[in-house]
């Protein structure tokens, strides 16, 4: 766990960066700091690995204050990555992963191979190693500061703006990597964003900044989209909050009953009972099916794109497990809304 | 003209010319002897100087300005002050060439430095590496090429300047061209201004390409 304790950050020049910040990120969870620029996020996340040191108050790892430990020392044991990867130019991608490890003394036979592990982790090919960071697509690059970050099993990841330089299909790609990845290793992530929608899909708890380093509301995605603190966090989550809120409520919980049979729309399935498209007289409509995972968001989406208002649900394996109508879907995501509000 | 420069290629291609004490091949020896070792004593101060102006920063005004310093500095002048200052030694040639080739090092190593990535920088430091380990395993491989630049020029700057060793009654290829002017011999004048040029050519074309060689992994 770490905890902020009324931690006080004033550059040289006057500019208080962070004010009064009294913050507890939960072990194993995911903390996202979101705000517009200047709002102090970034400062914060660099004073938990001493890039940067607080002017007063008391920033704790895992129950040791920072500022009483060796720098260095320090962000060993902390990953660390940052928005344009960092990597190093003249070493290989082997070589970059294995950064961490060398200096805390492993062998250099221990490191290469940690880091050929660390490839497969993250998603790259392991012919990848033997090249130089130039040689790869940002969401790669990105892929390997992530690796990086991990190689010597830290317990705490800190990354400011990881995947704010990479377009928006490779992000959301990064984004779901690097929820898989969290599944698996359970780290203490500490992320930094000013993009709100990636703040809602990775954290398990969101704090939201306002210039001058003033924390204004920190709480669980659905408890900030149903009851923003005030106007600015309101402002923050945009017009379409209630929406976003839907994409964290799942599909599992809206009935369904068996495909329409003889009215105007059917659906086509092929030989295995899996959907293939919504069929007219002479017209056919794609359909896009939905698991049981999927996000209310994308149901309401699908129902309203559907001819007849109907979703087409599927289990794991694509086949048809029946139909859901727009009004199950409303009915649902107006529950959603009402109990994200008294729960929170 | 025509009868000149058969002239002088019938000096520079005799082989008495090149034999003996005074021959050319003993004289090229020398010179590149005064101009590596001045060099590398430049090297010696200058590199030091840069990494340390790059890595901390502190200092730039002086990395700047050291270079137009370089440029005005008058060397035969300061071959002649120190040569009055310490009487007949090598002490004012090695002076003045090595006063000569420092801006160049510094100025370059320094350029070198801040032209590293500050986002590399930071996640070395990220990392967890110590301020030596960023500047040895990160600030200074990735500053080479310009300061093997710097290097570079220093060195030609050191070959075409070495002549004034000659001045001061010392070897080298700048003695065909004293004594040259002093005999009124234009073809040795000639001949030996020839070889300086193009020592200095071949040490440049030659060092370019030990740099392409050696940073064909990097981009820019």
């Amino acid at each position: 766990m770490i905890q902020f304790d009324a931690v006080h950050k004033r550059f040289p020049n006057g500019t208080t960066a962070v004010h009064d910040l009294s913050l507890e990120m939960p072990e194993g969870g995911v903390t996202v700091l979101v705000g517009s620029s200047g709002c102090g996020k970034t400062t914060t996340l660099r004073m938990i690995n001493r890039m940067i040191d607080p002017t007063s108050g008391v920033i704790k790892v895992g129950g040791k204050d920072v500022t009483q430990q060796d720098a260095a020392e320090l962000r060993r044991s902390i990953g660390y990555v940052i928005q344009q990867s960092g990597l190093f130019p003249h070493r290989t991608v082997l070589d970059n992963i294995a950064t961490v490890p060398l200096l805390l003394g492993h062998g250099r036979k221990k490191a290469r191979a940690r880091a050929t592990e660390l490839l497969e982790t993250v998603g790259l090919a392991a012919d990848a190693g033997k090249r130089y960071p130039h040689q790869l697509s940002g969401g790669q690059q990105q892929r390997v500061g992530v690796a990086r970050a991990l190689a010597a099993d830290p317990p705490v990841l800190l990354m400011d703006e990881p995947f704010g330089a990479v377009d928006p299909v490779v992000r959301t790609q990064l984004q779901d990597e690097l929820l898989r990845l969290q599944k698996e290793l359970n780290k203490t992530i500490v992320f930094v964003t000013h993009d709100i929608d990636e703040a809602v899909r990775l954290g398990d708890r969101i704090a939201i900044f306002r210039t001058g380093g003033h924390l204004v509301q920190c709480a669980a995605p659905a408890e900030l989209l149903a009851r923003p603190a005030d106007d600015f966090v309101a402002d923050f989550l945009g017009a379409e909050r209630g929406l976003k809120l839907l994409s964290l409520t799942t599909l599992a919980d809206v009935p369904q009953g068996p495909a329409p049979e003889g009215g105007n729309w059917t659906l086509v399935l092929d030989a295995a009972r899996k959907p293939l498209h919504w069929a007219a007289k002479d017209v056919e409509l794609p359909v896009r099916p939905l698991t049981d995972g999927d996000s209310l968001l994308a149901a309401l989406n699908e129902s309203v794109a559907s001819p007849n208002g109907l979703i087409a649900r599927v289990d794991a394996a694509g086949v048809l497990t029946g139909v859901s109508s727009r009004d199950d879907i409303h009915t649902h995501a107006g529950q959603a809304h009402a109990e994200a509000r008294v729960a929170a | 003209m025509y009868e000149l420069f058969k002239n002088l290629g019938k000096w520079l291609t005799s082989g008495s010319q090149w034999a003996g004490s005074d021959g050319i091949a003993h004289r090229l020896a020398e010179h590149l002897q005064y101009s590596l070792l001045a060099t590398l004593i430049a090297a010696a101060i200058g590199l030091p100087l840069g990494l340390l102006i790059g890595h901390t920063g502190k200092g730039a005004f002086l990395a700047i300005n050291l270079a137009s310093f370089g440029r005005a500095l008058p060397t035969v002048g300061l071959v002649v002050l120190v040569f009055l200052a310490s009487g007949l030694s090598m002490w004012p040639v090695y002076i003045a060439l090595v006063a000569l080739a420092v801006p160049s090092i510094v100025t370059n190593t320094y350029a070198g430095m801040t032209a590293v990535d500050p986002d590399v920088k930071d996640a070395a430091r990220g990392q967890g590496m110590r301020g030596h380990q960023v500047l040895f395993q990160v600030e200074l491989p990735l500053a080479l090429p310009l300061i093997m630049t710097g290097l570079r020029l220093a060195l030609i700057q050191v070959v075409s300047t070495a002549t004034v060793a000659a001045y001061v009654s010392f070897g080298g290829l700048g003695r065909f061209v004293f004594d040259g002017l002093a005999q009124r011999d234009l073809v040795q004048v000639l001949g030996g201004a020839v070889l300086v040029a193009v020592v200095a050519i071949v040490l440049d074309l030659g060092l370019s390409g030990l740099q392409r060689f050696l940073f064909r992994h990097r981009t820019a």
